[in-house]
């Protein structure tokens, strides 16, 4: 019986490690700069912007953010997966 | 306020808990075994268990507390909303695929994979049972604030319901009934909200035509009752009614609003001077909030997008119902709280600073400002660190596994934050608010559109409490009896000897939970879990983060990052102006520390601790138990001594 971590294979790990870090990176300069503007500036959110204000633009775009960032990361390590068995199918012969 | 007791939602509630125990009862031959009990065998799909994410994360505080916050104070609730939804990231980009491959029941097997130390496993497992307790006590408020309304119990008595039931739920089949309970509970939670938006949406925004909302002429029939004693000098007129009691307006130059007063008498409670209650000569509170203007002077928008219902708030006149800062003392002792209405422009609630605890974001003191900024890291850095929250990583097959379900719990837990801000904004207009309870605007809110979905949705966060808070004592049960017991203790116990310890340790927890849940009873429920998040980010992240990413860890290290992140969090809580305010109710002047969130000081604390021990004890490492270069590496080590494991 294969190991049960045995998907995604080892040359993906790394790989989806150095994904996720850089993903990490940018939503953590998104998350401080909304932290940044509401502790230091909050008159700057209360600026109207597209019918709302930059309050909840900001606020419902990080929600948005987050998730647009997960999904492009599965699909990233699912290919870098997938191209990882290639390259092992690959090497073994 | 006396809501009283609907029998629609005891009938809906009661079928909730009678599903919910079924699926335990049948689920519980599968969880014969340890690996069946705290880890469903790591066969739960993908998806059931993203959804079950969802309903482990979105607790009272979420759903609750977040609703009344924004009710009360708006956008300030909403910031919980981003935070919490923020510490996803954390989990799925950093947290969830090593600790999938490192962990088989608890995190302290995580931290503890290429050490195997006494130390990790005690801090790691005295560490789970602090944050799960400090989660556990919201929730469990949660549940006594739901029970009073609907069933007409007592807040005691709703805190052991929940107890109770959630104890039988984790006793009979662990981590399998648990996760069902939770997919079912997120489900709902997200598909009946987003219901309730739709006809937030739908009805739109009207002026109120009530006499509670706005000016009014005060009686010219009677006489006002003389302004002796506390009410001396205060801008309130008392107006005698002649069934007890009397009608209380706010004196305004030449005109004058509705008022409301609550006196508590040792036990009793009277409302505006007549005893609480719906009988003749008693009163009950007058469900409040409501516009007192709209845009252009129209009296209804109508059905609107959600774009245009903000537009609309944040140009209409809305009235909140803040209470007097300074009670007053009535001559027979009794401590009488006024409530009185306050005409706010809708933009002002529409950015940060109006929450009491937020305030500082709009003055100049600094050490507000890092209050502010330390809740906001600590809710960042908080969710990828929670036990629950860490062991449902177990329950998928692989790591792969564990990548989709946390996507699909961030897409649902998102979808549901977004929600929040109209679920709030609704009830803060809707007109059913209790001024005097902020974690009932969700339930009051469905109230204004009939007694069905008030039944729906008061079932809903009943189910809600239920999910998280077995979440919750299985986490804590796992540490108890894999970490202490079996690890620490080295207490030889066969498998189903696991299982049994672990359903009593269950039972423990399950109890100790409902105690605290009755002495906590006044807190809101997002602010202690913001402290919960506190604890667990300056306890667990630095040691998780660093053991991935830093070849150069050590067990000393990790075990000091948990001991000192842990003990500075609680430290900090107790000596905190919060804490002096509300637990030991002494003048907040007087706290120990400059903010009362400690997250941004402990939580670097905890990584500097870690590399300086690290450093310290770089000789004491044993040789091959030094982590390898870096995570690629280590990971791709693991992995290759896992298959040459597997095919010896």
């Amino acid at each position: 019986m294969p190991p049960q971590d045995s998907f995604p294979p080892p040359a993906a790990h790394g790989r989806n490690a150095r994904i996720g870090l850089w993903f990490f990176g940018i939503y953590c300069v998104l998350y401080a700069g909304f932290m940044g503007l509401a502790a230091f500036s909050f008159t700057t959110l209360a600026q109207p912007v597209a019918g709302v204000n930059w309050a909840i633009l900001y606020g419902m775009g990080l929600i948005v953010a987050a998730l647009v960032l997960a999904v492009i990361y599965m699909f990233v390590c699912t290919r870098a997966g997938e191209h990882a068995d290639t390259r092992d199918g690959e090497d073994a012969k | 306020m006396i809501y009283g007791t609907s029998f629609t939602a005891v009938a809906v509630f009661s079928l909730f808990v009678a599903i919910v125990l079924a699926i335990s009862f049948y689920l519980g031959a599968k969880a014969k075994t340890a690996s069946g009990y705290y880890a469903a065998h790591g066969g739960i799909p993908w998806f059931v268990n993203g959804i079950a994410f969802a309903g482990d994360y979105l607790s009272a505080a979420s759903f609750l507390g977040i609703c009344g916050l924004v009710a009360f104070y708006g956008y300030d609730g909403f910031l919980y909303s981003i935070g919490y939804l923020a510490g996803w990231v954390v989990a799925l980009f950093v947290i969830a695929e090593p600790l999938k491959r490192m962990g088989r029941f608890t995190f302290a097997d995580a931290l503890d994979k290429q050490f195997n130390s006494r130390g990790i496993k005690l801090a790691a497992a005295i560490s789970t049972l602090v944050v799960s307790t400090f989660y556990l006590i919201p929730q469990m408020v949660g549940a006594g604030t739901l029970v009073q309304p609907l069933l007409g119990f007592s807040h005691e008595v709703g805190v052991l319901i929940v107890g109770i039931v959630v104890i039988v739920i984790v006793v009979t089949a662990g981590m399998v009934s648990t996760t069902w309970v939770q997919f079912i509970k997120g489900s709902l939670l997200v598909v009946f909200c987003a219901m309730l938006v739709i006809a937030i949406l739908a009805r739109g925004l009207t002026k109120a035509q009530t006499e509670w909302a706005g000016p009014v002429a005060p009686p010219t029939d009677r006489a006002p009752m003389p302004a002796t004693g506390g009410w001396a000098g205060k801008p309130y007129a008392r107006y005698p009614r002649p069934d007890g009691g009397y009608d209380l307006y706010r004196l305004e130059g030449k005109s004058a609003t509705r008022a409301q007063a609550v006196t508590k008498l040792g036990k009793a409670t009277f409302i505006n001077g007549a005893p609480l209650g719906t009988g003749p000569g008693q009163a009950s509170l007058q469900p409040v909030g409501h516009i007192q203007a709209l845009p252009n002077g129209v009296a209804s928008t109508g059905s609107v997008g959600p774009v245009e219902y903000l537009t609309a708030f944040a140009d209409s006149t809305i009235i909140l119902w803040p209470a007097e800062k300074d009670p007053i003392t009535e001559a027979d002792g009794g401590i009488t709280t006024i409530y009185f209405q306050k005409p706010t422009p809708g933009k002002n609630l529409l950015v940060p600073g109006a929450y009491p605890p937020f305030k500082g974001v709009r003055g100049d003191k600094l050490s507000d400002k890092l209050d502010f900024l330390s809740l906001m890291i600590a809710l960042f850095a908080g969710t990828a660190s929670l036990p629950h929250i860490l062991i449902r990583y177990y329950t998928v097959k692989d790591q792969a596994a564990a990548r989709k379900s946390t996507v699909v719990g961030i897409a649902s837990i998102g979808f549901f934050y977004m929600l929040t801000l109209y679920l709030g904004l609704g009830a803060m207009t809707g007109g059913t608010l209790d001024p005097t309870n902020n974690n009932m605007a969700a339930p009051l809110l469905a109230k204004s559109f009939g007694a069905l979905p008030f039944a729906v949705i008061s079932a809903i966060a009943f189910t809600t409490v239920l999910g998280t808070v077995s979440g919750l004592i299985l986490a804590a049960s796992g540490a108890v009896v894999h970490d202490l017991m079996t690890n620490v203790l080295k207490v030889n116990l066969s498998d189903r000897g696991k299982v049994t310890a672990g359903k009593v340790a269950a039972v423990i927890v399950g109890g100790v939970a409902m105690v605290l849940g009755i002495v906590f009873k006044t807190f809101n429920v997002t602010f202690l879990v913001g402290w919960a998040f506190n604890v667990a980010a300056s306890a667990n992240l630095p040691a998780l983060v660093m053991l991935l990413f830093w070849k150069r860890t050590t067990k000393q290290g990790i075990t000091a990052a948990i001991v000192v992140g842990m003990l500075s969090s609680l430290g900090w809580i107790m000596g905190s102006a919060q804490a002096y305010k509300d637990i030991y109710h002494i003048d907040p002047a007087r706290a120990h520390v400059p903010f009362s969130q400690p997250g941004l000081v402990t939580i670097p604390l905890g990584f500097v601790v870690l590399v300086v021990v690290s450093l310290m004890t770089q000789g004491r490492a044993k040789a091959g138990v030094v982590a390898p270069t870096n995570i690629s590496e280590r990971l791709a080590v693991e992995d290759a001594e896992s298959r040459e494991g597997g095919e010896a």
